[in-house]
C-alpha cells in the first residue's frame, strides 16, 4: 500500500469576480522509500498540492473535491485539531527558504527539542539526544557543539539541513519538500539532494518533491508527475517521462532547458506557452532609427578593457581610517571584452559579479583599477557631458522583471524616458513611432504601449526592459541574469530575442549567470568568479571541454546530470 | 496569491488577437478591489456619508445658514443667550439657540466647522510638503544628510504638538504686535500645525524611499543618466504615495482637534473668525450658568466631524495595507 494516495484532488480559490481552480482533477501516490517529483512551471499549481496534502491552504482557498489518504486512512476531512496532529508527527515539511524557515531567536536545539517532545513522548535529555543524532545524521559535524548555535550562525546550506532534521524528527511517514534547493547555490543544492536522498532510502519515507526544475526531478525522483494549468498533464516513472515524453507540453517543456553539453544556435521554438513570441511586424534595421548610423568612435582592440578593478563596501564605518572594516566584493579583476560578442561571467551568489556590472555602468565607483570603454576611462570621468554620452552607450538589464519597471508609469512612458532625456527624436511623434516599433521589435505589439506594467507577465516585462534598454541604442548591453526570474520556457523565448537583437544591432554583451547551461548557449567567452576573483577566462568550448582551474571543474561536475533530458531533447529537436 | 498569475497563454493570446474596449476611468474604479472594500464595510458607508454632509455643510455655510453670525447688522444682543428649540424661551429662528452675543449657534457651527476645515486642510497640505520632501531627500541621499534631517525631526518630536504651536504663535506675536492678530492668526496657526506635523510624514517617506532606491527601477533610471532629482521626482515619488495619503487623512483629524485646541487656549483663531475651537471657549464661561448649548453644540459637531474622518483614515490604512488584507 502507498504511504500517500491522491484521488482527483481539486482545489478552488473564490473570488470576488470568478472561482480560480487552481488544482483540478489530480490523481498521484507514493510509496515508502520512494521520491515523487511534481514539477510545472509558475501557476502550474504544484504548491498548491502539497499544501493540500498538509492542510495549509490559503485563505480562501478549500479542496472541493477528490480525496487524500495517508496510509489508507482518510485526512482530507479531519477537523483542524487532528490535522495539525498530522503535521510534523507524520508528514515533514521542507521550505524553500532556510533563512525564514526557522526561528532566528532559539537555537536549533530548542526548535528540535520543542518539535520532539510535541510529538514523541520522551523525555528532555532523550529528545535531546535525538536531536543530536539527527543533526549528525544530516551530516553537520560536531553536532552536539553546534545544536547550540543560532540558525544565523549556520550558513545557507546547513541551514537547509537544519530544516531537513527538523521534518524528520518525529520519524515522520511522508515528507513533503516544496523547492527545496531553489534559494541556494548548486554545489550546496548537489549536497542537499543527495542527502535528501539518502534520507528517504534509509528511513523508509515517502518523499513529494515540488520543484521547477528539471535538473533536480532528473536526480533524485522515482517518479514524475507534470502539471500545467493545475491538470496533471504527465504521470510515470522519471526515466520514461523524461526519456520519451508523450505529452506535448512536457516535450516543449524538456527542451526548452538550456543543454549544458552542446551550444546550439537557437533555442528550440516551443508551443504551449503565452504568445508573444516574434514581432508582428517586420522592421528594415539598416534603414531604421535603430539602426542608424550610430555617432560612436570606431575602436581597435576590445571594446571594454577591464584592468585590476577592485571594489571594497565599508562595513564599519568610524571617523578613524584604522578602525573602519571592509568587504571586498571584487579583488583584482582583468578582462577584455571584444567588440560583438557576448562575454559571460558566472559564479555563485556573492562572487561580486552583479558588482562588476554595476562598476561598468556606474552605479557603484570603483576603489580602485581601470575600467576602459573604447578610449575613454570611466573612473576618471568627471564632466556630466561625458558621463552622458556614456550612459547612453552603454544599458543595462535587470534581474526581477517585477521590480526593474516602475509601476506607476505606462509602459510607453517607461520606453520613451531614455529617448526623451537623451534628446535621440526629434519630435514627441517621432518619439511615439520609436517606442511602438520598439515595443513590436520586441514582440509585444504597439498597443502594449498604453498600459501598466503590472498587467504583464514576468517574461513580457523583461521584454519591456529589453525595449528600455535598446531605446538608448547602446552598443554595450549588460544582462545581469535576465532569466533567472522566469519559467524555463519564457526563459528561452528571452534568450532568443537577445541573441536576435545582438545579430542585428551588432551589440556587444556581458552576460551574468549563475547558469552554466545558459552560459553556455549565450555566450563566446566566458570568466568564472569566486569570492570576488576572477578563476578563469576561456573560450566557450574550451572551458567546458578542457577546464583549467579547479573551481571550474568543482563547478562542471556538479551541474545537475541532465543526461536524460539530453536524449530527449535530440528526440524533439 | 502566489496561485494567480499572469502567466496564463490563454489570456495573452486574448490580448493580442482582439483589441478588448478599455473600461473608462469611472467604470475601472467602480470595479477596483479598493472600492469594492469600501462597499463591503458599514462602517465606512456611513463614516464617508458623514464626512461628506459635514463638508457640504461648511463649504455651502454662506448659502445655507439660516443666519450669517458675522453680519453685525443683523444680530442683535437682545436675542442673546436663547436656549434650542424644545426648551422654554426657545425662538424659532435660532433652532440650537444663540450664544452671548446673539449669534445664530447652528449658523456659527456651520461658519466654524468651515474654518477649522481650511485651516486643517491647508496644515495637512503643508505639513506634508515639508514632510514629503525632506522625506525624499533624507531617504535618497543618505549618510550626513539623512543623519541631519532625522535628528532634528527626533528634536522635534520631543516637543509636543501643542507647544511648538504656542512657541511659533509666540514668537509671531513677538515680531508682529498684537494689532495684526486677525489677519495673521490664520496663517499663524497653519505654519504651526505644519511644523508639528512633518515628522511623521518625512520618516514614513524616507522609510519607503530607501525601500524604492534599492529597487531596479531607479537602477535602470540612473543607468540611463536621470539625475537625482528627476528621479526622485518621478519615479519614487509616485511609488511612496499611498501611506501618505493615510497618513493625511488621520492627519487631517488631528489637525482639527490641535487647532480647536489652540483656538480654546486662546492663541488660535480670533472671537472674530471663530473656529470651533473658538466656539467652545466663548461657551466655556457660560457652561456653569445654565447656558450649556453655546459650548456643547459646536463640541459635538467637532467630535461628530472628527471621529468621520478618522473612521475613514482607518480604513483607508487598512484597504491600503495589503498584509491585512
Amino acid at each position: 500500500m502507498s504511504v500517500l494516495d491522491i484521488k482527483d484532488l481539486r482545489v478552488e480559490f473564490p473570488g470576488r469576480k470568478s472561482v480560480f481552480v487552481a488544482v483540478d482533477d489530480v490523481t498521484l501516490s507514493v510509496d515508502a522509500g520512494k521520491v515523487l517529483g511534481v514539477v510545472g512551471e509558475s501557476g502550474a499549481g504544484k504548491s498548491t498540492v502539497g499544501n493540500a496534502v498538509i492542510g495549509l491552504l490559503q485563505e480562501p482557498g478549500h479542496i472541493a473535491g477528490g480525496e487524500v489518504y495517508l496510509h489508507g486512512k482518510r485526512i482530507d476531512q479531519l477537523p483542524y485539531k487532528e490535522k495539525r496532529r498530522l503535521r510534523g508527527r507524520k508528514i515533514g515539511m521542507i521550505f524553500q527558504d532556510p533563512l525564514t524557515s526557522l526561528d532566528p531567536l532559539q537555537t536549533v536545539e530548542s526548535q528540535l527539542v520543542e518539535t520532539i517532545r510535541t510529538h514523541l513522548p520522551l523525555s528532555r535529555s532523550q529528545a535531546r539526544q535525538r536531536a543530536i543524532d539527527l543533526i549528525e545524521a544530516v551530516g553537520i559535524p560536531d553536532a552536539s557543539e553546534r545544536i547550540k548555535q543560532y540558525p544565523h550562525q549556520f550558513s545557507g546550506g546547513m541551514r537547509q539541513r537544519v530544516v531537513i532534521a527538523l521534518a524528520l524528527c518525529a520519524e515522520p511517514e511522508l515528507v513533503i519538500a516544496d523547492e527545496p534547493t531553489t534559494a541556494l547555490d548548486v554545489s550546496i543544492q548537489a549536497q542537499i539532494l543527495e542527502l535528501m536522498k539518502e534520507l528517504c532510502r534509509e528511513r523508509n519515507v515517502a518523499m513529494l518533491v515540488i520543484t521547477h526544475d528539471m535538473g533536480v526531478i532528473a536526480d533524485i525522483t522515482d517518479h514524475v508527475a507534470v502539471m500545467y494549468h493545475g491538470e496533471l498533464v504527465e504521470y510515470g516513472e522519471t526515466i520514461q517521462v523524461l526519456g520519451a515524453p508523450e505529452h506535448p507540453y512536457t516535450q516543449s517543456l524538456i527542451s526548452a532547458v538550456p543543454r549544458p553539453d552542446i551550444k546550439v544556435e537557437r533555442f528550440p521554438v516551443v508551443n504551449y506557452i503565452e504568445k508573444a513570441g516574434t514581432p508582428q511586424k517586420q522592421i528594415d534595421i539598416a534603414t531604421h532609427w535603430l539602426g542608424k548610423a550610430r555617432d560612436y568612435e570606431k575602436v581597435t582592440g576590445p571594446l571594454v578593457q577591464i584592468k585590476d578593478l577592485d571594489m571594497q563596501f565599508e562595513t564599519r564605518g568610524s571617523i578613524f581610517p584604522s578602525k573602519r572594516k571592509y568587504f571586498k566584493a571584487v579583488k583584482k579583476v582583468s578582462f577584455d571584452i571584444n567588440e560583438g560578442e557576448t562575454f559571460g561571467l558566472v559564479g555563485e551568489s556573492g562572487s561580486g559579479k552583479s558588482t562588476i556590472a554595476r562598476l561598468i555602468t556606474g552605479l557603484y565607483q570603483p576603489t580602485g583599477g581601470s575600467i576602459l570603454f573604447g578610449k575613454t576611462e570611466l573612473t576618471s570621468l568627471k564632466n556630466r557631458k561625458d558621463v552622458l554620452a556614456m550612459r547612453r552607450q552603454m544599458q543595462m538589464i535587470f534581474q526581477d522583471p517585477y521590480s526593474s519597471l516602475n509601476a506607476r508609469m505606462r509602459v510607453s512612458d517607461i520606453i520613451a524616458e531614455p529617448i526623451k532625456f537623451h534628446r535621440l527624436a526629434s519630435s514627441n511623434a517621432e518619439v511615439r513611432q520609436i517606442v511602438d516599433d520598439l515595443l513590436d521589435h520586441v514582440g509585444l505589439g504597439a498597443a502594449a504601449g498604453k498600459k501598466f506594467p503590472h498587467e504583464f507577465s514576468g517574461g513580457q516585462r523583461q521584454r519591456i526592459s529589453i525595449a528600455r534598454a535598446l531605446a538608448t541604442r547602446p552598443r554595450f548591453l549588460i544582462c545581469d541574469e535576465p532569466t533567472s526570474a522566469l519559467d524555463v520556457s519564457i526563459q528561452a523565448q528571452i534568450l532568443n530575442l537577445l541573441k536576435d537583437l545582438q545579430q542585428e544591432l551588432g551589440l556587444t554583451m556581458l552576460f551574468i549567470s549563475h547558469d552554466l547551461a545558459v552560459i553556455r548557449q549565450m555566450c563566446n567567452r566566458i570568466g568564472v568568479m569566486r569570492h570576488g576573483e576572477l578563476c578563469e577566462v576561456a573560450d566557450c568550448d574550451q572551458l567546458f571541454e578542457a577546464p583549467q582551474h579547479p573551481y571550474t571543474r568543482e563547478l562542471l561536475n556538479l551541474m545537475p546530470s541532465l543526461e536524460l533530458l539530453s536524449r530527449a531533447n535530440l528526440a524533439t529537436a | 496569491m502566489p496561485f494567480i498569475t499572469n502567466e496564463d497563454p490563454k489570456s495573452a493570446v486574448q490580448d493580442s488577437a482582439a483589441p478588448v474596449k478599455e473600461p473608462g476611468r469611472m467604470a475601472r474604479f467602480l470595479d477596483s478591489d479598493l472600492f469594492h472594500s469600501f462597499l463591503k464595510s458599514k462602517v465606512t458607508v456611513v463614516a464617508a456619508t458623514g464626512t461628506a454632509i459635514l463638508f457640504l455643510l461648511a463649504f455651502l455655510a454662506p448659502w445655507i445658514a439660516p443666519h450669517n453670525p458675522f453680519d453685525l447688522a443683523s444680530i442683535s444682543i437682545m436675542d442673546a443667550r436663547v436656549p434650542p428649540f424644545w426648551m422654554e424661551y426657545a425662538d424659532p429662528r435660532f433652532l440650537l439657540g444663540t450664544d452671548d452675543q446673539g449669534r445664530d449657534m447652528l449658523s456659527a457651527i456651520f461658519y466654524g466647522m468651515r474654518i477649522s476645515l481650511i485651516v486643517g486642510f491647508c496644515s495637512v497640505v503643508a505639513a506634508a510638503f515639508i514632510g514629503i520632501s525632506l522625506g525624499l531627500v533624507a531617504g535618497y541621499m543618505g549618510g550626513r544628510v539623512d543623519a541631519i534631517i532625522m535628528r532634528i525631526a527626533d528634536v522635534q518630536l520631543t516637543f509636543p504638538a501643542i507647544l511648538i504651536a504656542l512657541l511659533i504663535d509666540g514668537i509671531a506675536h513677538g515680531i508682529f504686535g498684537a494689532i495684526d492678530r486677525e489677519v495673521f492668526a490664520f496663517y499663524i496657526l497653519i505654519v504651526s500645525l505644519a511644523l508639528s506635523f512633518w515628522v511623521q510624514y518625512a520618516r514614513t517617506v524616507r522609510g519607503s524611499t530607501m525601500v524604492e532606491k534599492n529597487k531596479e527601477y531607479v537602477q535602470a533610471a540612473r543607468v540611463i543618466g536621470i539625475p537625482s532629482v528627476i528621479i526622485m521626482v518621478r519615479h519614487i515619488l509616485p511609488n511612496v504615495t499611498g501611506p501618505v495619503l493615510v497618513i493625511a487623512t488621520i492627519n487631517l483629524a488631528l489637525a482639527i482637534v490641535t487647532e480647536a485646541t489652540l483656538s480654546f487656549l486662546g492663541v488660535g483663531m480670533p472671537p472674530t473668525q471663530p473656529s470651533l475651537g473658538t466656539l467652545i471657549a466663548i461657551g466655556n464661561d457660560f457652561l456653569y450658568s445654565g447656558e450649556w448649548w453655546i459650548a456643547i453644540f459646536p463640541g459635538l459637531a467637532l467630535a461628530l466631524l472628527v471621529l468621520n474622518v478618522n473612521l475613514l483614515g482607518d480604513w483607508l490604512r487598512d484597504a491600503l495595507n495589503p498584509k491585512l488584507r
